[in-house]
Order: C-alpha cells, then sequence, then structure tokens
C-alpha cells in the first residue's frame, strides 16, 4: 500500500467511523472525500497537469448541481463574470475565413496529455463532435444543438451590417465564453482560457455566419 | 492477413454493409454476432486462464487461492459484484487493484511497479489476459454490486460526485457526454451511465477487445482514455476516483448483463 492510499482509507475509514456515530451524527463530508481523492488520484502527464482539477466558481457550481439547474440568482452571478471575460476583436472585425473555419471545425485535436503543444496553433475547434453544422458531414455529434444554416435562420445576410451587430457579437461571446450565456454550458470556453486565438474564432464565426459558407446553404 | 487487420476489415464491412439508417451501434452488434465464435477477446481468455494458474513471481505461487470477494480461488460470479469491499485490506477494490493485491501477496510482485507500468507492457500486457477471464466467468451474468458495507455506500456516494467534477480546459466532466440519453460525438452513441443504460452497454460492456488498436481493454484502461479525451491529467492505475467512478457506474447499472469481454470498435 502507497502512502497515498492509506492517508486515502484512513480518510475514508474516519469519515465512515464518524458517519457510524449513534445519535444525530453529521452527514458524512463526501465532499472532502471527493477533494482528497481528486488530489490523490491524479498525476501530471505531458502538457496535462494536476492544476487543471482546480476548479473555478463555475466549475465548482456546476458539478455541485449535478445536473440540476442552478437557482436563477446563482446563474445570472455566473453568467455576468463570465460576460465580463469576453474580449471583442482588437480590430473590430468579426468575420474570417469560413474555409479555414470549416477546418478547424473537423479538427478534434487539442489539449490531451498525448498532445505535444498547449499552443492554440495546435487546438481544434471540436465544433463537429458535438454539433452539426455543414449538412455535407454527416459525422457530427449531438451534445449540442444542430447549427445547420445558423446564420441564414438569424436573418444574417451581411454580418458586417449594422443590423447583424447583435447577433454577431452574441456569436462572438458565444464562442468566447459560453458560461457568459449558459452558466452550466457543456461548451468549452474557447476564447477565455486561451484555447483560440482571435483569428481562429473569426475563422468559426465566418464559418457560421458568412452567407457563402456552406453551414449557410 | 494480420488478424488485427482482418477484423477492421471486417468491422468496416459490417458497418459498410448496413443501410445508413442504422446507427454505429447497430452495425457494432451486427458485427458482434458475425465474432460470437471468433471474438479475439477468446485468446485473452485463454492467457489469463494460463497465467492465473502458473507459478509465477518472487514467491512461485499461481492466483489459484486469489479471494476476488466470493472466498479463495472462486472465480465465477466474482467480476459483476465488483468492485466491493475487502476485509484485508479494508478498502473497496476493483478487479485491477484487487488482482494487483493477489500478485503482492500471494506471488510476490510489486503491485505499485505493476500499476506503474505503461499499458500494454510487461505485466500490464499480462493483466489484460487476467481480466479478460475474471470477467469471462461471469459472462452472461448481471451485475450486482453489494452497497451494504458503509465504505462501498460512501465510494458511490464519493463516485457520484467524480462523475460530475467539471474541470479542465475544457469545463468537461463524465457526465458531459454521459449524462443525457440518445447522444453521440460524432458518429458514436454514448450511453447515459447515470442509470441502467441496458445490458452489455456502458459499465456491462467492459473488459473488451479494441478493434481499432487490437489490444484487449479493461475498464482502468476504459477510464484512463476517457480522462484524457476529458482533457484531465492522468489518473493513477487502481487509483481511488476510478474504483469510485467504477462502483458509481456499476451499481447504477445494477440488473445490467455483463458481457465481458465484449467487443469495441
Amino acid at each position: 500500500m502507497t502512502k497515498k492510499r492509506i492517508a486515502i482509507a484512513l480518510a475514508l475509514g474516519a469519515a465512515v467511523a464518524l458517519a457510524g456515530c449513534a445519535g444525530r451524527a453529521p452527514a458524512t463530508d463526501y465532499d472532502a472525500m471527493l477533494a482528497s481523492m481528486m488530489k490523490s488520484s491524479f498525476r501530471d502527464q505531458g502538457i496535462a497537469k494536476v492544476d487543471r482539477l482546480q476548479q473555478d466558481v463555475s466549475n465548482a457550481e456546476c458539478s455541485k448541481a449535478q445536473g440540476k439547474d442552478l437557482p436563477d440568482a446563482l446563474s445570472k452571478s455566473i453568467e455576468a463574470a463570465n460576460l465580463k471575460t469576453v474580449k471583442m476583436p482588437a480590430d473590430g472585425r468579426f468575420i474570417g475565413d469560413w474555409k479555414s473555419g470549416e477546418r478547424l471545425a473537423q479538427n478534434g485535436r487539442g489539449m490531451t496529455w498525448s498532445d505535444a503543444s498547449a499552443n492554440t496553433s495546435a487546438n481544434g475547434g471540436n465544433c463537429y463532435n458535438c454539433h452539426a453544422l455543414d449538412k455535407a458531414e454527416i459525422s457530427y455529434g449531438t451534445i449540442g444543438p444542430s447549427l445547420h444554416n445558423y446564420g441564414k435562420i438569424r436573418g444574417v445576410s451581411d454580418p458586417a451590417s449594422e443590423a447583424a451587430k447583435p447577433i454577431v457579437e452574441y456569436t462572438w461571446g458565444k464562442l468566447y465564453n459560453a458560461k457568459a450565456y449558459n452558466a452550466c454550458s457543456a461548451m468549452p470556453r474557447f476564447g477565455h482560457v486561451g484555447m483560440l486565438d482571435e483569428k481562429q474564432l473569426k475563422d468559426l464565426m465566418a464559418l457560421l455566419l458568412d452567407p457563402k459558407s456552406p453551414v449557410n446553404q | 492477413m494480420k488478424p488485427q487487420l482482418m477484423m477492421t476489415v471486417l468491422l468496416a464491412s459490417a458497418v459498410c454493409a448496413s443501410a445508413q439508417t442504422k446507427s454505429t451501434a447497430d452495425g457494432i452488434a451486427e458485427y458482434r454476432k458475425m465474432l460470437e465464435d471468433g471474438n479475439p477477446a477468446d485468446l485473452y481468455e485463454a492467457k489469463g486462464e494460463e497465467l492465473w494458474k502458473k507459478m509465477r513471481g518472487p514467491k512461485n505461487a499461481s492466483l489459484e487461492q486469489c479471494d476476488l470477494g466470493q472466498g479463495p480461488g472462486k472465480v465465477k460470479g466474482a467480476f459483476v459484484q465488483l468492485p466491493r469491499h475487502f476485509a484485508d485490506t479494508n478498502r473497496v477494490q476493483d478487479l485491477e487493484s484487487r488482482l494487483l493485491t493477489c500478485m503482492e501477496t500471494l506471488q510476490g510482485m510489486d503491485a505499485a511497479a505493476i500499476a506503474k507500468t505503461p499499458f500494454g507492457r510487461g505485466e500490464q500486457a499480462n493483466m489484460e489476459s487476467l481480466v479478460a477471464y475474471v470477467s469471462a466467468a461471469s459472462r452472461g451474468m448481471k451485475l450486482g454490486l453489494p452497497q451494504g458495507h458503509a465504505q462501498e455506500k460512501a465510494m458511490y456516494e464519493v463516485g457520484k460526485r467524480a462523475f460530475f467534477y467539471r474541470a479542465g480546459p475544457y469545463d468537461f466532466s463524465c457526465a458531459s457526454c454521459h449524462g443525457e440519453d440518445g447522444k453521440r460525438i460524432r458518429m458514436q452513441d454514448l450511453p447515459d451511465l447515470t442509470k441502467n443504460p441496458g445490458d452489455g452497454v456502458g459499465f456491462a460492456a467492459w473488459p473488451a477487445y479494441r478493434v481499432g488498436n487490437g489490444e484487449l481493454w479493461g475498464m482502468q484502461r476504459r477510464l484512463n482514455d476517457c480522462f484524457r479525451q476529458q482533457r484531465f491529467p492522468f489518473p493513477g492505475y487502481g487509483s481511488e476516483v476510478t474504483i469510485a467512478l467504477g462502483v458509481y457506474m456499476g451499481v447504477n447499472a445494477k440488473g445490467a448483463e455483463s458481457i465481458a469481454p465484449g467487443i469495441k470498435r
């Protein structure tokens, strides 16, 4: 038995012993057990270090909710805090190249311990893992909603127009930090955590909003 | 043709032959049927039985006196009740961590060193045959993990929390992919592991032979690759969090028929 194992066994034993006390014993502190278990169970491997297990408020609260809705006020405060992190593109241009966007959407690589680098250039957008986009791509996931005709459905005929501004800015924010609009969204926060850079986000924007993009055909 | 290549071709044809209205799962099910008499996991199973009975290690002993929860040497029916609490170690153990205990106590091997060995090498390669052998002895039986011991209940509760634990650069938890019915990643169907997903699905499908890489994966390796894709750091082999997740998934799947060692694409 390793020292870590002994520590866990003792922690488990102590927790169970506490729970077993007669009378009104405090409930077993499973959260504390989880915290100590997460600490002892993982190690660094390549670019995936144990500091990845630290949770910000959003992840901590959504974990605790175990798939249930958060209280309204808490959702709103998490969304507000995430919205504050969204940085609009420095040059005010939101739309890049949809062809590069499609390649990025197809690319499911990045950030695992078997990836050599955590640089944005090594990362894909992982979009098709969870979403339908171009109708021609039949290998798509269903964890997220279909994004086929994303721009068309929302009436975007010129993404640079004043009329399209609200939907363009919302889409940028959603890609940058999905938790700004849905506290416990299953979608990663691509811009916020520095997984994709501004140019990559612009290319994904083009895939979603450019009228010429296959997504809008 | 190499067996692995042949399997891949067979799988491809099984999937291609089916009409597009069929899901990948249907294709795999069809493929499984085709291979009923020739699942490569059988080879691991046979090798595992040999290893179980062979005198090995510094103590030159076999594993035949290993207690997997049903008493020393009782293999049949043991797998479908794991992970469970063991009095001698006073821990909840899954199949792999229990095998490590037996290899250490009976055969004098270094369990910690085996746990650190990369998958597929040295004693880890033997481990894959051993889990095939032990799980095959419970093939067709229903999952029935005990929850009578306080530690077993605690591991379920902690496992549930671990299942919903979001972190890492993608904010993923196990539940991100396995918390709802009828979801897929690309074409891959995802079982909902917060409940019983059915006979031979999810927890009841592992260990399994993986056609894609021609290896047999136990639950430890299955979970390891889940955590990799979850963008988490590296879980220790037989670490507490992996055992807690096993308890959570196994108890949720109570009554599901185990088809292990199964076959996966």
